[in-house]
């Protein structure tokens, strides 16, 4: 058993690493496929990356219903880590989450099982964080859309393999849709919903 | 040569200075005490509480001090500040059944359990100026009574006891009630929402679309069930602790309007509710609130909402007054940028209107 | 008494959060409109409390900040709330665009080319560029989940008919990514093409309205027009007195009261730049001649 006390710790600077993990947040979201570098340390649980532990302390509170994959949900590690740093509710119902983790890819859910928003309020939906192993090797991909001027090209290695042609349910349900976020490590990549994916092979 | 103004910094801070000055009056006229202000301007810090929606009379005495006597200022002053502050919680549902009524006064009975109350009131005194206020005034002592909330209970449970008006709406255990500071407001709102607009919205718009249900728009056949106002708990269940910690008293005033009956072929016939809610003792605030609650639950009841006062979007969306102010005075920041592009508009549609009205030979002649 | 404290950039984090939160959805879906909870600032609504409040979700110690009211650093609502981060947030702040990382303004977008490194917070009185055609929050809400613009389209033309031009001046619409139209703010018409394809990020708030929307960088963003009437951004038509640019948006002065006029830059750090890089105008009143420039 951890106890509190033995939980890896939240941001030093709950303030200022907050506002800068959202800032390199928010220029992944506002240029897809752009890699940014979250610089505030902060203790990460389980299998928790140091980057999504960020993010997690950044965008989570009692507000956002939390959708964890079955390796997390699995870590009571993650979950008191959660509880404590964040308040978020962890839900089993992805299709209310505001985020959903999910630290192995090759189980990622069939994306309609998240919520996609509606119509009138295509806000309303999940923003997908997922753990991948690199975010500066592995397939290359061509990137086009809202955020890119011309084409992005973003090496990477990403489980599911199949993400991006997953991800192009969104083309269809513009404007709901799903948006994700990429971490590896301390390395953060946005595909929303806007951004066009092609593959370019190995 | 011309040089663009500057020196806005210097104005504004000279500005403030006026203001200071101004607010402070003649400095060899005593200085009015935030003690004065919560005891001798007691409504006017109750209203600053109710619509700047925090009860604390010191800090509302000092934002009615600090605004000059402007209350809509002075609510603003106070919302800022409860904007800041954290939450730790909700309390518990005030009991306004077991509250330490200090006035109640019924007008659907002659007498009621407990007696008509009628408190301190301005009702039936005559409107005319007091020279004996003016200064040095002592007031005679007032006869009074013990009270408890065992003797005094609400009129409308009485009439609810027998079914003749609809039961108040219980929530269910562990609902959250909505807080539409906390959350962005969609439409069609929830009676909670709507009642948290009214209870903040301002006193003379409530009043205004009020007295517009009573002249027909809208009518919904009000009676005053009860108006009380007195003490009443808070309550705070902390869930360490598990059980209600009381936080405290807090005066309010409650009106509770029957109104116009509902009854359908599997429904028995009964009155309808309306109901307003504030801190301190605010009855036409309360009674206004009641009427347009009622008039908002026009969709709720199957009734036609052709009336201002019966549609939800234009009431909550006016109801404001700290939205509204800060939104009509802002006309009077600079808008020379837009208001060029619209002068250059205007002239360029004015020379089209000379040209083509002009006469015929002048029109061959440019042609 | 409970004596105030506030957190740097005056927001308590819960709520930087959920502005936070609503400004990443803004970037997903460019030009939606993303209700959040505004929350009472310590300035009127109408005065910037929207801009105010995206700025203070976003702002770091490493930011340089730029407020400018009717293009101009110095109107006293630009002083107000420039001196308000100064403040709250001890950020560094500038009247030079390029040397500004986060620019927050009314009424108008910079002269100077926004760069990659760059927000521009425009603060938003009536976000919903079809409430004036239909009041209702229920119905313009449907009318943008249906795309269904007809009603904005037949406004237009109609201004058309009755005095041949598109009638808006200012707060002129614009589609964005080809999907929602969005009101720019009441920026004039002249900065509309400034939008367009912009490396900087845009982000919109409105305070007392309780809506955020952005536009992504490098998004296309158009301006609503028809085929026989294109859109045209106003300008009048003379160089600036002071510093001789001939495409800058001007402020008409009032000299006397004979009619005197002369034209200046409404983007003063832009005028500015220009005077000490050895340009100059005429410093007297401009010939009194106009057309639709661009």
């Amino acid at each position: 058993m951890t106890t509190i006390a033995e939980l890896p710790p939240g941001f030093a600077d709950k303030v200022l690493s907050a506002q800068s993990t959202f800032r390199s947040v928010m220029d992944a979201m506002a240029r897809p496929g752009s890699v940014q570098r979250i610089v505030p340390m902060a203790g990460a649980p389980g299998m928790m990356m140091r980057g999504t532990a960020a993010i997690a302390l950044t965008l989570f509170d009692h507000d956002t219903p939390l959708w964890l994959d079955a390796r997390m949900a699995e870590s009571s590690d993650v979950l008191k880590w959660l509880k404590f740093h964040t308040g978020a509710p962890v839900v089993q119902d992805s299709s209310i989450a505001s985020f959903a983790l999910i630290s192995d890819g090759g189980a990622l859910p069939s994306l309609e099982r998240f919520a996609l928003g509606t119509s009138e309020y295509p806000d309303r939906s999940t923003t997908v964080i997922i753990q991948v192993d690199s975010l500066n090797s592995g397939r290359s991909f061509e990137l086009r859309g809202p955020g890119i001027d011309g084409v992005a090209s973003l090496e990477a290695s990403i489980k599911p393999f199949d993400l991006f042609e997953r991800l192009r349910f969104n083309e269809a349900l513009f404007p709901r849709g799903i948006d994700v976020v990429l971490v590896a490590d301390d390395a953060v990549v946005a595909i929303p919903r806007t951004t066009r994916v092609v593959s370019k092979g190995s | 040569m011309y040089v663009a103004v500057k020196g806005g910094e210097r104005a504004i801070e000279n500005a403030h200075r006026l203001l200071a000055n101004a607010r402070r009056g003649d400095q060899s006229v005593a200085e009015v005490t935030l003690d004065q202000i919560s005891e001798q301007l007691g409504l006017a810090v109750d209203r600053v509480m109710s619509e700047g929606s925090l009860y604390d009379r010191e800090l509302a005495a000092l934002a009615i001090k600090q605004a000059r006597g402007d209350l809509i200022e002075a609510i603003f002053l106070v919302r800022a500040f409860r904007a800041t502050l954290p939450r730790f919680g909700t309390s518990e549902p005030v009991d306004t059944g077991a509250m330490l009524v200090q006035r109640r006064v019924s007008a659907t009975f002659k007498d009621i359990p407990g007696g008509q109350i009628l408190g301190p009131t301005f009702d039936y005194t005559h409107r005319l100026l007091d020279p004996s206020l003016a200064e040095g005034f002592v007031p005679e002592t007032p006869a009074t009574a013990e009270t408890s909330a065992a003797l005094t209970p609400r009129v409308t449970d009485i009439l609810g006891r027998d079914g003749l008006i609809e039961s108040s709406p219980e929530a269910e255990d562990g609902a959250s009630v909505g807080d539409l500071t906390r959350e962005p407001l969609n439409f069609p709102a929830d009676r909670d929402l709507r009642l948290q607009n009214l209870a903040r919205g301002d006193e003379g718009f409530l009043l205004a679309m009020g007295y517009s249900t009573q002249r027909g728009y809208g009518r919904n056949h009000p009676f005053v069930g009860e108006i009380r106002f007195g003490e009443v708990e808070v309550e705070f269940a902390a869930e360490d602790v598990g059980f209600a910690v009381p936080l405290g008293a807090i005066e309010l005033t409650e009106c509770q309007m029957v109104n116009q009956f509902k009854g359908s072929a599997t429904e028995a016939p009964c009155f309808t509710r309306g109901y307003g809610l504030a801190f301190g003792q605010s009855e036409r605030k309360t009674m206004s609130m009641a009427l347009v609650d009622r008039a908002l639950r026009a969709r709720e009841l199957g009734e036609e909402a052709l009336a201002p006062a019966q549609d939800e979007e234009f009431v909550m969306s006016h109801s404001d007054n700290v939205q509204a102010t800060g939104f009509v005075e802002h006309l009077k920041l600079p808008h020379y940028v837009d208001f060029q592009s619209e002068l250059g508009l205007l002239r360029k549609l004015r020379k089209e209107f000379a040209e083509a009205n002009a006469p015929d030979a002048m029109k061959e002649a440019a042609e | 008494m409970n004596a105030p404290a506030y957190n740097f950039a005056y927001l308590d984090e819960q709520t930087k959060r959920m502005i936070r939160r609503a400004i990443l959805k803004a970037i997903a879906i460019p030009g939606y409109q993303v209700p959040f909870a505004s929350r009472e600032m310590p300035m009127p609504y109408g005065w910037g409390t929207g801009g105010v409040q995206v700025t203070a979700a976003i702002l770091g110690p490493q930011d340089v900040l730029k407020v400018i009211d009717q293009g101009s650093d110095d109107t006293t609502n630009a002083i107000s709330i420039r001196k308000f981060f100064a403040k709250t947030a001890g950020v560094a702040t500038t009247t030079a665009t390029d040397e500004a990382t986060v620019i927050q303004t009314r009424h108008r977008i910079p002269e100077t080319a926004l760069h990659e490194n760059q927000v521009l917070v425009y603060q938003v009185p009536i976000p919903e560029p079809l409430r004036f055609l239909e009041p209702r929050e229920t119905e313009t809400r449907r009318m943008h989940a249906l795309a269904e613009y007809g009603l904005m389209h037949v406004k237009l033309y109609e201004d058309i008919a009755r005095f041949g031009h598109i009638a808006t001046a200012y707060a002129y619409p614009v589609k964005v990514n080809a999907r929602y139209v969005m009101d720019p703010s009441p920026t004039p018409k002249f900065d509309n093409p400034k939008m367009d394809n912009c490396p900087a990020l845009q982000l919109f708030g409105a305070g007392r309205e309780k809506r955020i929307y952005a536009i992504p960088p490098y998004t296309q963003v158009v301006s609503l027009d028809f085929e026989d009437h294109p859109f045209e951004p106003y300008r009048f038509n003379a160089p600036c007195a002071l510093c001789g640019a001939e495409n800058s948006y001007l402020d008409e002065i009032v000299t006397d009261d004979k009619g005197g006029r002369m034209f200046v830059c409404s983007d003063t750090d832009y005028c500015e730049g220009r005077q000490a890089a050895g340009h100059h105008g005429s410093l007297s009143a401009a010939p009194y001649k106009e057309k639709a420039h661009g």
